[in-house]
Parts: C-alpha cells; structure tokens; sequence
C-alpha cells in the first residue's frame, strides 16, 4: 500500500531539487545541471506510468502468456533523452559565450558588472 | 526483491541528486549528475524500458558529461559560495512540491494494468498488432520508426537543429576582454590551462587500452544499429556510441589528429545527410502513391516495405545523431583549444 504511489513521490522530490538548485543557484552551469535533474524526474515520470507488474521488455519473445510494459512512454522517453542532450548542449554554448561577453558565469556578477558599465 | 532494489536505486537518486545541489565544486557537481544518470539508467532496467536504459546509459552518463566537462574547462569550475540563503525558492519548491505530492494520489497504482495508459486502443494496437502488422520484434523500434515516424523525423531535426546552433555560437571569433588576460596571467584559471593538452602524449595506459578498445566501440555501435529491430537499440542510441568512440580517440589523441581523420566538413555534410536520408524516405513513399513515412508502398510486401523503410530510417537519424554530438563535440573542444596556449 506505502508504496503504491512511491515512484511518483521520487519523481516530485527531484523535480523540485532540481527547480531549486535552477531559482536558487546564480551559477549559470549549475542551474543547467539542475534542469539536467528536472528532465530526469520527467524521464522517471513517464517510464513509471508505461510499467506493468510481473511484466517485461516490449521485445516479442515466444514464451507463453507474457504481458509486455507498454512502449509508448518509452519511445517518448528514448527520443527526449537525445533531444535532451542536444538542448543542453546548446546552452553549455550559449553559457561559454556569456563567460567571453562579461567575464563571468555568475547571475549576480553579470548584473552587477551590467550596472557599472 | 525487485521492489527492493527499486526503492533502494530511488532513494540513492535523492541522495545523489541531494548532493548535486549541495556541493560548490561544479567539477563534482558534474560527475555526480553522471552517478546519478546511471542509476537512472539502473532503474529503467527494472522498470522494464531497456532501450531507454541504453539511451541514458550512453547520453546522460556518457555524452553529456563530456560536455559538461568541456565547458567547465573553458568557464571554470568553482561556484561562488552562496551570499544568502534562498528562502523564497525554497518555499516555492516546497509548496510546488508539496501540491504535486497531493495530486500523486489521483494517480493510479504504479504497475497496474487497468490504468488508462495501458487500457489505450494505441498500446493494444502497438502491443498486440504491431508484431504482424511491422514484423520486427522490438516494439519501441516499430513504434519508434513506423507509427511515430514523423514525430521522429521532428526530433531528429531538432538534433540537427541544435548542432547547427552549437557551432554558430562557439564558431565565432573569440574577441578577448581586457581583464581576462589578467586573470589568466595571474594563474587563477588552472582549468583552462589543462585542458589546452587534450591528448597528453604521456599517459601510455589509456593510449594502449583505447588503441584496442575503439575499433570495438565502432562495431558495438553497428551492431546496435541493425539490430535494433531485434533487441534494444536503433539510430539514437548507436549514434551516441559511435560519436563517443570518437571522442574517447580525440581526448586521448588529440583534436588535431581526429581532425584530420574526420574534417568538421565532413561531419557537416553527414549531419545534413541524415536529415535527408530521413526525408528522402518520407518523400520516396509519397511518390510511390503512400502518406509521407508510409513504408507499406515502398516493396510489394507491405512487412518487407516496412523493413526497408525502418532500416533507412534508423540509419538517418545513426548518422545524424553521430554527427551532431560530434560536431558539439569538436564546438567545445576548439573553443578550448584555441585559448590553451601549448596546443599539441
């Protein structure tokens, strides 16, 4: 019974671990690394709802009386996993570029340095 | 015991994930985001996603924190110690967190099988039909290429997207601020030193064992691709583990030299060739009489059509994968390496 829904708790603690270190955090790459935590919750997410008990592997195998966990979360997931990294690429680059603009890749820094130009 | 080992992985997630926010060193921080993906990875092998597991085995262990790294390398890796304490974001995540906590019991029993998402027409028709109607034994493969394969076609394009974002950003000349000379002269910038010697000639270890160890990554990777349709794998995955293989060359050997092997020209070319094979599939189809990605028409046989078409496509969104990350990959690694001052 206690843990009926406790994949789904897991999942809100490290979602809101991650929304925390991403409002909290005024480094720039630890606010990535935090939205990294946040998209894995969601990953976690997904693949919890596709999951049967006593299941097994969407692979068709010729065993008798198998019940197969349902793909669909996991093609969801498989493809956001790429996509995923691809986007956070794309903002390690844009962090590098800010770190060569101001000088920094603190929040704080930047804005104070903004004001005294 | 399986429920054992899952609750046990979860709790270790919260730990890990706990600590990522804890520590200030961002050089830990990464590494233990890389801990924490691979345990992700652990618990989507019983939670019975093993194409997923591959994928966040290979991405978010692997790739990614090798671009973590490279950035690291060229912004530093200490975090300013915190001035105050956060006390708004931390009620905010509380309550935020308390509230999705509350709405967790209107969901259904994890494991169920009267929930609406397996009681769905679409995973009877996936479940049930797809081994007759595709013919290929990996569900996630069929439902991924053929039923999904212009939801597929988007994401390889966002990858291709994304690329092309990364190397327009870090391609641009760097024009070095005053101050920054200063820094860097006065030794508080170690990180960026070291990494000016990507590939040091004196680790005889890993040169050894790489040597031997690369030609075998590459074959994993083929492997991975074509057999996709049976086992877990397919293009996302074989990518990654084909580009990694050429970054592990690249780290032990040098930039320069995988250069030389693999122009980023080329790598451009192939980045847009994915795309295109991908594309050309959906459009060959069209002028065969089909929808756009309707593989039936593509051969006499509508199963041995879909075969065809599932291969082709897979092996598009192989090659662009492979060829994003490492066109990000030589992104990073050359912005680094123009500012090392002893390039090798």
């Amino acid at each position: 019974m206690f843990f009926d829904h406790f994949n789904y708790w897991i999942v809100v603690i490290l979602m809101m671990i991650g929304l925390y270190t991403v409002m909290s955090r005024s480094n720039l790459v630890k606010k990535m690394i935090g939205l990294s935590l946040f998209q894995i919750s969601v990953f976690l997410l997904y693949i919890s709802m596709g999951k049967i008990e006593g299941g097994t592997a969407p692979i068709v195998s010729n065993a008798p009386d198998v019940i197969y966990s349902n793909p669909l979360p996991h093609v969801l997931i498989l493809t956001a996993i790429v996509v995923g990294v691809a986007t956070t690429a794309l903002g390690l680059a844009l962090i590098v570029r800010i770190k060569e603009a101001f000088g920094s890749v603190d929040e704080e820094e930047i804005l104070s340095n903004e004001d005294n130009l | 015991m399986e429920e054992f080992t899952d609750i046990f992985l979860m709790l270790l997630l919260v730990a890990g994930s706990l600590a990522v926010l804890y520590v200030r060193n961002l050089f830990v921080a990464t590494m233990l985001l890389s801990a924490v993906s691979f345990l992700m990875a652990l618990l989507f092998v019983t939670l019975d996603a093993v194409d997923v597991a591959f994928t966040e085995a290979a991405v978010g262990a692997g790739i990614s924190t090798v671009l973590y790294l490279g950035t690291l390398a060229l912004v530093g890796s200490s975090e300013r110690p915190a001035a105050k304490l956060s006390v708004i974001p931390l009620l905010l995540a509380l309550s935020v967190g308390g509230a999705l906590i509350y709405a967790t019991f209107d969901m259904p029993v994890i494991g169920a099988a009267d929930t609406p998402v397996q009681l769905s027409n679409l995973t009877k028709r996936f479940v049930e039909i797809s081994p007759i109607e595709i013919g290929i034994p990996n569900m996630v493969t069929s439902v991924l290429a053929s039923y999904r394969g212009f939801d597929t076609f988007g994401e390889t394009t966002v990858v291709f997207t994304a690329a092309i974002g990364v190397l327009l950003i870090l391609s641009q000349k760097h024009v070095r601020r005053p101050e920054e000379d200063e820094v860097e002269q006065s030794g508080l910038k170690p990180a960026a030193k070291d990494h000016g010697q990507v590939g040091s000639p004196h680790d005889l270890i890993p040169h050894v064992v790489s040597k031997v160890l690369i030609p075998f990554i590459l074959l994993f990777a083929f492997y991975v691709q074509f057999h996709g349709d049976f086992g877990p794998g397919g293009g996302f995955q074989a990518g990654v583990i084909m580009a990694a293989g050429f970054i592990l060359y690249s780290l032990i050997f040098g930039l320069h030299i995988t250069k030389k092997l693999l122009p980023l020209r080329v790598v451009e070319l192939f980045l847009a060739f994915g795309v295109l094979l991908y594309g050309g599939v959906g459009v060959a189809s069209m002028i065969k009489g089909g929808n756009f990605l309707d593989y039936n028409v593509l051969s006499a046989d509508p199963v041995a059509g879909q075969h065809l078409g599932i291969l082709l496509v897979e092996l598009g969104v192989g090659i662009t994968v492979t060829a994003a990350m490492l066109a990000i990959f030589y992104g990073f690694a050359g912005r680094a390496q123009g500012r090392g001052k002893d390039v090798n």
